[in-house]
Parts: structure tokens; sequence; C-alpha cells
């Protein structure tokens, strides 16, 4: 997927064995996401798919899952969110990078959701996803809270907002990192707008596509995310 | 205290391993440009700290600049710098060197950044000064992880990680 991946443990049970191997596990997720998925490496079974190599019947069942996701995500956001991204020299490809990186993340969390005593994070290139053991309370006493900070588009140096977080999910969505890279399907064209959109709810593959979608989109694929999107909010800076 | 957890799997061991480390030993970093991979994990380069006479003794981390050993009540307490693991980046290698005295982290600077063209210099002039920054302000402040910033922050993250992997975590 390009980007390395953080995961960090908070609680009482964060220095053992058991969290040390979970960890691994979800690393490993992570390892196997990006063995299907990558779009940098020569082998992937996407490579290998685009390049006729192999059919769909010799790839992963979640190659299949991700461009039912693909569809399902350009349909319910107006076609603000694609799969179908330009190569390079003219074409469209199924490309479903902006969707695996939100829902490795979601899938690597299931290694770490039971570990009791731990809070835990996974931070994959500014998309994070945050959770901890159902026997830890959310609020309160004992609850343990992740301070999100949103980075300001604007200016990098600042801090411009911080999210109070025991649960759930947080995308930002922008071109302030990386120059123009997201792609707009309706214009054919790579946004260049400055700014960035922030999401929030419960899994990071929706928050990710949703950040995407709201950033790229108009006025329409807002109002889709504001009646259907239930448990998600979002802010732009 | 606990903010440090940003970078590591476990604070309190963190704290704990840095806080034993009381006395020097001096060990010297040879490189100057460091093209690291993880088979060359360094040693942390002690600031050589003497309490003999209340004198102190500056080390000089990798880059050339200095950091400060202190002495109090003849228990010394020595800063000591650990370099990270280069972290693979889309756009390069990252790595990072920490500074740590006290059991806090004091500085972190950038060794290593990927400058292959124009693009990326913008990038990361942009980029790495703000998580320098970000680092030391993390054990006062609010933020316990960012988002916004793909890839150079995260390289960023993984290679402090690996440098606090190597204060004994």
């Amino acid at each position: 997927m390009g980007m390395p991946v953080s995961i960090h443990l908070r609680g009482d049970g964060a220095d053992t064995t058991r969290s040390a191997q979970a960890v691994q596990a979800a690393f490993e997720t992570f390892r196997e996401m990006d063995d299907i998925f990558s779009t940098y490496r020569p082998q992937s079974q996407l490579r290998r798919l685009r390049r006729d190599e192999i059919g769909l019947e010799a790839c992963s069942p979640l190659l299949v899952d991700s461009m039912a996701l693909g569809e399902l995500a350009a349909r319910v956001t107006l076609g603000a969110f694609t799969t179908l991204l330009p190569t390079g020299d003219g074409d469209l490809a199924f490309d479903p990078t902006g969707l695996v990186k939100g829902w490795a993340v979601d899938l690597a969390c299931g290694h770490l959701s039971d570990l009791p005593g731990v809070s835990w994070c996974i931070n994959a290139g500014g998309d994070l996803r945050v959770g901890a053991h159902p026997d830890l309370p959310r609020h309160g006493p004992g609850s343990i809270t992740w301070q999100v900070g949103v980075e300001d588009p604007g200016d990098r140096t600042r801090v411009a907002r911080a999210i109070a977080l025991s649960e759930g999910a947080v995308a930002t969505s922008g071109t302030a990192a990386r120059g123009a890279h997201l792609y707009d399907p309706s214009t054919d064209w790579m946004v260049d707008r400055a700014g960035s959109v922030t999401v929030t709810g419960p899994t990071l593959l929706w928050a990710d596509i949703w950040a995407t979608a709201l950033f790229v989109g108009g006025l329409p694929t807002r109002e889709a995310f504001e009646a259907q999107a239930v448990g998600y909010a979002s802010f732009t800076l | 205290m606990r903010r440090i957890t940003l970078w590591a799997l476990s604070t309190v061991s963190v704290l704990v391993l840095l806080f034993s480390y009381h006395t020097s030993t001096s060990s010297t970093l040879a490189a100057s440009t460091m093209p690291l991979t993880s088979a060359q994990a360094l040693a942390p380069t002690t600031k050589k700290t003497t309490s003999a006479g209340g004198t102190t003794t500056d080390g000089t981390t990798p880059d050339g600049t200095t950091t400060d050993g202190t002495t109090t009540n003849g228990t010394v307490s020595a800063s000591q710098t650990f370099d990270g693991d280069a972290a693979m980046t889309r756009y390069g290698p990252v790595q990072v060197q920490v500074t740590v005295a006290g059991g806090t982290v004091t500085s972190a600077q950038t060794l290593q950044v990927p400058m292959e063209d124009r693009h990326d210099q913008q990038i990361n002039s942009q980029a790495v000064p703000v998580y320098n920054g970000e680092v030391i302000d993390a054990q006062s402040a609010q933020i316990d992880v960012m988002s916004g910033a793909t890839v150079t922050w995260e390289g960023y993250t993984q290679s402090l990680q690996s440098a606090l992997d190597q204060a004994h975590l």
C-alpha cells in the first residue's frame, strides 16, 4: 500500500506477550493485503490480474470483495469516489487503493480488539482507527482516550483540530500532503484545490471513502453523506 | 508522561528503561550519512558524562551537534541519542534521531529525508519540521496521534519508533 503503518497500544495489558503477538498478527494482515492489492509490487495479485497473467478465480476472494466495495462506494457517493483510476497512458484501470487502506486497518483491528485491558490505535498514513477491549469503559473513569490532532492543511506546522476518541475511525483527505493525488471522476482531472475534509465514524473503510468523496464531490455527494452515512460526521478545513 | 505512548508499544517500559540509563557507556557512531538498514541497528551514542569535580563532558552526535550531560548530586543524568532505522516511504527513506535525557525526549531531528526532486523537497520542507516539533510537544500537549499527512508522517513515526526500540523497548 506504499506507506508504513504504526500500531500503538495503551493500558495495563499493553506490555504482554499476547499483545505483542496480536500486533504481529495485525501487521501480517497488512502484509497480506499488500501482497494482494499493491499497485507498486509487480507480483501483487492486482498487478498480475491487470497483466492477464492470472484470472479472478485465482485471486484472493478479497479482490472480488474489493470490486464489490468499489462499486458500492461509487454508487453511494454518487460517483465522487471511484476505483477506476487513470493509469497515466489515457486508460482507466481498476485501482482499489483508495479503499484498501481503510479496509486493511479495519481487518487488522480484529487482532487487537480482544486484548484484555488494551486500548489501541492503528495509524496508516494519517488515517487511523482507535478501539479498546469491550470491558474497558468508553467514557469516564478508567477509559482511555486518544487525542487525535488534525493537521491544518494551510499551515502544516499547526494542529487545526483535536478529536478525543476512545473508539472509532478518523480519515482526512486533502491535497496538502502529497500534492494533487485525488482524482475527480466527473471532470477526469486531478483535484488541486486546497484544504482537507476529515470524516469520523465507526469504520475506517467508510470514513476514508467518504473523506475522499466529500473532498472531490459536490453538493449532491454532501447531501448523500448527510442522509445515508449513519454514524459518520465530517468537517472541512 | 503518558503522552510518549504515542511512539511506543508500552509507555511505562520505555520510561523505566530510559531512566535506568544513568551511567554513561561511551560509544561512538562512525557514520555521518546513514543509509541504515535494520541490520545496522545502532548502539546508543551516549554522551560521556563524569561526576568527578562536577564537570561534564559533552558528547557529539553523529551529525556533529553536541548534547549536554548534567550531573546532580552524584547521579549522572546523561542525554543519549538514538538513531531510528530508516523507514521507507513512497518518496524514499526517512530516518529520525532522538535525544533522550532524564527519561524524556529532549530533541528529535531528521537524519534522512527524501530529496529526490523538487516536489519531494517541498513536501519535506513542510512536513518534517512539523513533526520534529511535535515529538517534544507531545509529552505536554494534548495530541496522541495525527490525522492528515499521508506517507511522510508515517515514515517519521516508524523511524522514531525504531529509535525508541533501540532504547531497549
